[in-house]
C-alpha cells in the first residue's frame, strides 16, 4: 500500500488505461457529447501529446483523465486505479500523490509566493520540510532567486516555470499539461518544452500533454489526434502494432 | 487632430441602458449588499415615523394628558386660603374638577381579600376633557350619587373578586361599579405599581383615611373660559399660588414634558439607526468592492470598445443607486411595518392613544439618507473604475484598483472626504446639535480607527508568528490574514462594529437594570405595613405575634421640614444653592425622619462618628445623621446646625455624622436619623417590618390588620418584586428587540465583507482541490481562518462596546456600570459562530464545483 491508502500496481500495468470514454453535457434538453468511445493506453514514462482543433474535447479529456471530472460513461484506470468508483476526496489524495499539472493560464495561487505555491501539493500531504524540496525545484526550472515573489510580480515564463516545479515537486508518475506553451513566445515556450523534457528524463515521469501546437506535438514520442470527440489517430497505436509484430 | 477624426463618442444617452443591460446578471448579488443599509433605514423611519405619530397624538391630547387647561397641585391638604381662591376662580367662569389621591389597603368584603391600590377621589366635573372609559359604558356616571366604586379590571383578578361585590377603603365601603379601560391622561402601567380605584370625593371624609401623616396628593384641574389663555394666566398668579403652597401646570407644559421625553428617547433611537445605517455603508463599500473586481474584466473590454473610464463610474454608478434605492425602499417599507406594529407592543407605557398614520416626511427622509449613504459608501470603491485599463484584457491583475497609493489617489480622498463629511452632518442633524454631533462622529472615528488597528496589529502579528511546525492547514488558514487580497480588516471592521453595538446596547442594558434590583433578603422581612398611627403601634405588634409570625422592627416616622440651614433661612439657603447648580429639592420636602441608636445594615458612615461615640451636642440641641447625597446638596457637614419644623415645633440639631445609604434595600432607610432622646414624645406614625412565611399567610395577615386598622397599607415585597420585574422585563426585551436588530443587521453586512474576497478564496480552493487538497482540508483552512478573524472582531468589538456602554453610563446617566461577561461573551461566542458559518457558506461553491468546471471558468 502507497502512503495515499490506495493500491499500487504492478509494472506491467499501463499508467493511463482509458476504456469507451464518453462524456455528455446537457444542453436545454438535449444531450450534447464531447467525447465518444475514447478508448487508448499510455505506459509508464510515455510523452504523449493530444492534439486536435478547438472544441474537438482535448481539454474535457485531460480533465476526465486526471479525475478533475467525472465521465459519463467508461472508465479511466490511473496506475491500475479505476477512478469511476472513488469519490471527489479520494481522487484528490490520488491526484496529490501521483499527478502534476501544468496549465495554459498557470493557475498558480495568488496570495502565495513562488516558494509557497510550490509547497502546497507536499503540504497537504503533511510532508514536512517541503520547503528545501520546493527550493531546489525552483532552483532546477531557474527561478533560485525569485522565491518570495508573488504570482503577480512575475512574467508570463517565470509563472509558468513555477507551475512546472509545483508539478514536479511531489514527484508524479503522470504530468498532464494543457498548452503550457499557449500563453508564451516562441523562445519561452521553447525554454518550458525543454524543461518537461528534462524532468520528464530525470525522474521518469509519464507526460501527457494538450496541445495546438504541431512541433510540439512532433518533439513526443506519440500524439494522439482528437476530431468532434473521437480518436481519429494516434500514433501509439501503429508503433505498438509493429513492435507486437516484432516480438 | 480634430475631435471628429477620433471617431464618434460613445454616447451618454445609451448608457442608462447599458447600466440596465450589464447589470441582468448581477442584480440580485448588488442587491444583496444593498440589503445591508435595508435594516438601518427600516429603523430610522419606524423611530421617526413613530416620534411623529407620537408627538402629533400628544400636541391633540395634551390638556387631556393633563386633564385641564391648567392645574394647581399641593402635596397637603389645601389651606382654607387656598381653598378660598380656588372657589373664587370657579365663580369668575372657570370649570373646576379636584382629584385627591392616595395609597390605601382595598379590602374585598366578603373574602376579605387585601390589596394595596391607588385612591383617586373625584369630583362630579372630572374629567374635564377626555372621557374616562370603562366596562359597563355606564359605570363612570355611578360614583357621582352612589357608594360605588370603578376598579382597575387587575385588582378583581388579584383579589379574586368581580363587579357588583363590594370592597372597603378605611372605614368605608363602596359597590365596585365597573373596571377602567382608559383614563385620559394614564399610561396603562400605573396599573402595574398599584391598581386605580375611583370613587367621588364626597366619600372621602368616611374612610378615615386621610389622617394625619398620609401621603395624599390634591390636584385641581381648571377649565379656563375661551378669553383666557392658559400659559400667560398661569405666569401672572404664579406667585399667588406659590404662596399658597400651590404648584401650577399648564396642559402645554406637560405637552412639552411629554414631547421631550419622547424626542430624547426618539433621539438616542434615531442615533441606535444611524449607527446601523452606517454600518450598512460598510457593508455596501464591501460589497460593491467585491463586484467591481468581478467586472474588471467587462470594464477592461467596454474600455477597449471606446467607453470613457467616467462613462463606466457613470454605468456602475447608476446600478449602484438603483440598487441603494431598491435596499432602502425596502427598508422603508419594513421600517412603516414596525411602525405600524409599535403602538401595540408599547400601548401600556404611554400617556396618549396613538392614532397611526404614515409620515410621508420620515420615509422620504429614510430613503434619502438610505441612498445617499449606500451612494456616498459605493462609490468609494467604484472610483476604482477610473483605474481599471482596458490593457487588462491581455492581462488580469489581482486588484487593479490598488495600483496607486492611496495618498495619491485623489479622487478616493475626495470620496472619503465626502464619506466623513457626510456622516458628520447626518450625526450633527441626528443628535440635534453640533457638539453631541460631533462627539457621536468622533466616538465612530473612533471605533472604527480602534478596529483598524487591531486589524493591522493582527495581520503583524500573524506574520510574526507563524510557524512552520504547525500544520498546514492552519498555517495557510493564518496566513490567509495577511497575504494579498486579504480580508481581514474589512471583516474584523464589519463584525466588530456589529459586536461593537451590540454589546454597548446589552450592557447598557444590564447596567440600567441592575439599578433596580430589590435587594430582598437583607432586613429579614417581606411584607411592610405603613401608616400605623401612634396608637396603633402596640397593637400592630400583638397581632403579629398571634399569627405566630414574626415581627422585625417597628420604626417610629416624623414628618418635618428644614426650618434653618446653619442659622440662614431655608428659602434663602435654596436660593444660594440653586446659584451653584445644587439640586433645590433638599431644602424643599417633607422629610420623614426617624431615631434610633443603631445603625443599619444598610448603612455606612462616611464621616463624623455615630451617636454613641459623636460629642454631646451643645445645650438645647440635638444630633442627627444625615445621607452623605443630601448633606452634599445642602453644603453642610459635621458640625454644622439645622434646625427642623416638626409639625410647628422648632428643634435645632447639630449633625455628628453623614452616612451612605444602600436605599434599594427593603426595609425603611431614611435621610435624617435623630438620636433617640430627641423626638420621643412628638407626633409620629409607624413603619411595621413582619417577617411572614407563604403566600396565603400574608393574605391572612393583611387581611386581620385591615379589619382591625383600615388606616394602616401594608406592602408585599414578594408582590413588588413581581411588579417590578414585569416592568423591568418589557424595557428589557425593547433593548434585546434592538440588539437583535442589531445582530441580524450585521449578517448581511458581513455577507459583504467576506463577499469581497470570496472570487480569490473559491479559486485558491479549486486550484488545492486540483492539486490533491480533500474537502476536510479545505473546510479546515477555512475554519482557521474565519476563526481568527471571528475572535478578533468579535472580542474587539466587545472590548470597545465594553468602553462604550461605561461611558454611557458614566457620562450620559451618571450611574455605576455594572459588568455583565457571561452574556458580553455570549454575545462574541455567537458573532464569532456567525462569522465561520458566513465564511464556510460564502465559500461553499469549493465543495459543490468539480475542479474541471471551476477551471474552465476562471
Amino acid at each position: 500500500m502507497s502512503d495515499t491508502g490506495l493500491s499500487s500496481p504492478s509494472r506491467a500495468t499501463p499508467m493511463l488505461a482509458v476504456r469507451n470514454l464518453t462524456k455528455e453535457y446537457r444542453s436545454g434538453g438535449d444531450a450534447l457529447a464531447v467525447l465518444r468511445n475514447v478508448s487508448f493506453d499510455i505506459a509508464a514514462g510515455e510523452t504523449v501529446a493530444i492534439v486536435g482543433p478547438s472544441g474537438s474535447g482535448k481539454t474535457t479529456l485531460l480533465g476526465l483523465l486526471a479525475g478533475l471530472d467525472t465521465p459519463t460513461r467508461g472508465a479511466v484506470l490511473l496506475d491500475g486505479i479505476d477512478l469511476g468508483p472513488l469519490d471527489e476526496d479520494a481522487r484528490a489524495r490520488l491526484r496529490g500523490d501521483r499527478v502534476g499539472f501544468v496549465f495554459q493560464s498557470f493557475q498558480l495561487v495568488p496570495t502565495l509566493t513562488a516558494l509557497e505555491n510550490v509547497a502546497v501539493p507536499l503540504e497537504l500531504r503533511g510532508i514536512r520540510d517541503s520547503g528545501a524540496r520546493a527550493r531546489d525545484l525552483l532552483e532546477r526550472v531557474g527561478l533560485g532567486s525569485r522565491t518570495h515573489h508573488f504570482p503577480t510580480q512575475l512574467s508570463g515564463g517565470e509563472q509558468q516555470r513555477v507551475a512546472i516545479a509545483r508539478a514536479f515537486v511531489n514527484r508524479p508518475r503522470v504530468l498532464f499539461a494543457d498548452e503550457p506553451t499557449g500563453n508564451l513566445d516562441g523562445a519561452t515556450g521553447e525554454k518550458i518544452v525543454g524543461l518537461l523534457e528534462q524532468l520528464n528524463r530525470e525522474d521518469g515521469t509519464t507526460v501527457v500533454l494538450v496541445t495546438h501546437d504541431q512541433q510540439l506535438a512532433r518533439r513526443l514520442g506519440r500524439s494522439i489526434r482528437l476530431a468532434d470527440g473521437v480518436v481519429i489517430e494516434d500514433t501509439g497505436a501503429v508503433e505498438r502494432v509493429v513492435s507486437e509484430a516484432v516480438a | 487632430m480634430s475631435e471628429m477624426e477620433l471617431g464618434p463618442r460613445f454616447p451618454w444617452r445609451r448608457l442608462p441602458a447599458l447600466a440596465w443591460k450589464e447589470s441582468r446578471t448581477a442584480r440580485r448579488r448588488l442587491l444583496l449588499y444593498m440589503s445591508s443599509i435595508a435594516l438601518g433605514v427600516a429603523a430610522l423611519v419606524a423611530i421617526d415615523s413613530f416620534a411623529d405619530n407620537l408627538t402629533k397624538s400628544v400636541r391633540e391630547q395634551s390638556r387631556s394628558l393633563l386633564g385641564g387647561d391648567a392645574s394647581l397641585n399641593s402635596r397637603a391638604e389645601m389651606s382654607a386660603a387656598a381653598d378660598s381662591l380656588i372657589d373664587s376662580l370657579g365663580r369668575s367662569g372657570m370649570t373646576i374638577a379636584k382629584v385627591v389621591q392616595f395609597p390605601s389597603m382595598a379590602a374585598i368584603t366578603n373574602t376579605g381579600n387585601t390589596r394595596l391600590v391607588q385612591v383617586r377621589g373625584v369630583t362630579n366635573t372630572y374629567p374635564l376633557y377626555g372621557q374616562v372609559i370603562t366596562e359597563p359604558a355606564s359605570a363612570f356616571t355611578r360614583i357621582r350619587g352612589e357608594h360605588a366604586a370603578i376598579v382597575d379590571h387587575g385588582l378583581l383578578i388579584s383579589l379574586n373578586a368581580k363587579i357588583g361585590d363590594s370592597v372597603s377603603l378605611g372605614y368605608s365601603t363602596f359597590v365596585i361599579a365597573g373596571t377602567l379601560k382608559q383614563v385620559p391622561g394614564d399610561a396603562g402601567f400605573v396599573s402595574i405599581v398599584g391598581p386605580r380605584v375611583f370613587i367621588s370625593t364626597q366619600w372621602l371624609d368616611e374612610t378615615r383615611l386621610l389622617t394625619f401623616g398620609s401621603r395624599a396628593s390634591y390636584q385641581t384641574l381648571l377649565k379656563l373660559p375661551p378669553t383666557i389663555q392658559a400659559v400667560p394666566w398661569a405666569k401672572k398668579n404664579k406667585l399667588t399660588f406659590e404662596k399658597l403652597k400651590l404648584r401650577v401646570r399648564t396642559a402645554a407644559e406637560s405637552e412639552a414634558n411629554v414631547t421631550e421625553a419622547i424626542s430624547t428617547l426618539g433621539d438616542f433611537l434615531g442615533l441606535v439607526g444611524l449607527v446601523a445605517l452606517l454600518l450598512g455603508g460598510i457593508g455596501v463599500a464591501s460589497g460593491v468592492h467585491a463586484f467591481i473586481r468581478r467586472k474588471q474584466e467587462t470594464i477592461a473590454v467596454l474600455r477597449c470598445l471606446g467607453a470613457t473610464s467616467g462613462q463606466m463610474l457613470l454605468v456602475y454608478g447608476m446600478q449602484a443607486a438603483l440598487m441603494g434605492l431598491a435596499g432602502a425602499a425596502v427598508g422603508a417599507a419594513l421600517g412603516v411595518a414596525i411602525q405600524l406594529a409599535l403602538p401595540g407592543l408599547v400601548r401600556e407605557m404611554l400617556p396618549v392613544d396613538v392614532d397611526v398614520s404614515l409620515s410621508p416626511a420620515a420615509i422620504l427622509s429614510g430613503l434619502a439618507v438610505g441612498v445617499w449613504v449606500a451612494l456616498s459608501f459605493a462609490l468609494r470603491p467604484l472610483v476604482g473604475v477610473r483605474n481599471i485599463s482596458p490593457l487588462q484584457v491581455l492581462r488580469t491583475e489581482i486588484d487593479a484598483s490598488a495600483r496607486i497609493p492611496w495618498y495619491k489617489d485623489w479622487r478616493g480622498l475626495t470620496v472619503t472626504a465626502g464619506i466623513v463629511i457626510s456622516v458628520v452632518a447626518l450625526a450633527i442633524s441626528r443628535a440635534n446639535g453640533v457638539r453631541p454631533g460631533l462627539a457621536i462622529s468622533a466616538a465612530i472615528s473612533f471605533v472604527l480607527l480602534l478596529l483598524l488597528g487591531s486589524a493591522s496589529l493582527l495581520m503583524f502579528v500573524a506574520r510574526k508568528l507563524l510557524r512552520a511546525g504547525w500544520p498546514y492547514v492552519m498555517r495557510q488558514g493564518v496566513a490567509n490574514l495577511y497575504r494579498p487580497a486579504n480580508q481581514t480588516r474589512s471583516v474584523v471592521l464589519s463584525l466588530g462594529f456589529g459586536a461593537f453595538l451590540v454589546s454597548t446596547l446589552y450592557l447598557l442594558q444590564t447596567t440600567l437594570l441592575s439599578r433596580f434590583a430589590v435587594d430582598a433578603a437583607a432586613s429579614g422581612g417581606n411584607v411592610l405595613f405603613y401608616d400605623v398611627q401612634d396608637d396603633q403601634g402596640v397593637g400592630m405588634d400583638s397581632i403579629i405575634m398571634k399569627s405566630g409570625q414574626k415581627l422585625i422592627q417597628r420604626v417610629p416616622i416624623i414628618t418635618m421640614r428644614l426650618s434653618e440651614v446653619k442659622g440662614v433661612p431655608v428659602k434663602v439657603a435654596q436660593a444660594a444653592a440653586e446659584k451653584m447648580k445644587k439640586a433645590p429639592w433638599p431644602y424643599s420636602r417633607e422629610y420623614r425622619s426617624t431615631y434610633r441608636d443603631t445603625l443599619m445594615k444598610s448603612e455606612t458612615l462616611t464621616a463624623g462618628k455615630w451617636f454613641d461615640k459623636a460629642p454631646a451636642a451643645p445645650a438645647g440641641m440635638s444630633r442627627v445623621s444625615i445621607d452623605e447625597s443630601i448633606a452634599e446638596d445642602l453644603l453642610i457637614k459635621v458640625g454644622d446646625v439645622l434646625t427642623w419644623n416638626v409639625q410647628g415645633a422648632m428643634v435645632k440639631t447639630v449633625v455628628a455624622s453623614t452616612r451612605k445609604v444602600n436605599f434599594a434595600r427593603f426595609e425603611p432607610n431614611f435621610f435624617v436619623v435623630f438620636e433617640s432622646s430627641a423626638l420621643k414624645d412628638a407626633p409620629k406614625q409607624f413603619a411595621v417590618i413582619a417577617n411572614v412565611t407563604g403566600d396565603s399567610a400574608v393574605a391572612a395577615l393583611q387581611r386581620d390588620v385591615v379589619r382591625k386598622y383600615p388606616n394602616v397599607s401594608s406592602l408585599d415585597i414578594s408582590l413588588i418584586t413581581r411588579t417590578i420585574t414585569n416592568i423591568l422585563d418589557k424595557v428589557s426585551s425593547a433593548i434585546r428587540f434592538m440588539a437583535l436588530f442589531a445582530l441580524i443587521m450585521g449578517v448581511p453586512v458581513l455577507i459583504s465583507a467576506v463577499a469581497a474576497t470570496r472570487r480569490e478564496r473559491l479559486r485558491e480552493g479549486v486550484l488545492l482541490k486540483v492539486l490533491g487538497a480533500t474537502r476536510a482540508q479545505i473546510g479546515r483552512i477555512m475554519v482557521s481562518e474565519y476563526s481568527v478573524l471571528g475572535v478578533l472582531g468579535a472580542l474587539a468589538g466587545m472590548l470597545l462596546g465594553i468602553v462604550g456602554a461605561w461611558g454611557l453610563a458614566h457620562f450620559q446617566f451618571k450611574v455605576p456600570f455594572v459588568m455583565a461577561w457571561i452574556p458580553a461573551l455570549s454575545i462574541a461566542g455567537l458573532l464569532l459562530a456567525i462569522t465561520i458559518l458566513v465564511g464556510v457558506l460564502t465559500g461553499r461553491e469549493v465543495f459543490r464545483e468539480t475542479p474541471m468546471a471551476a477551471l474552465r471558468e476562471s
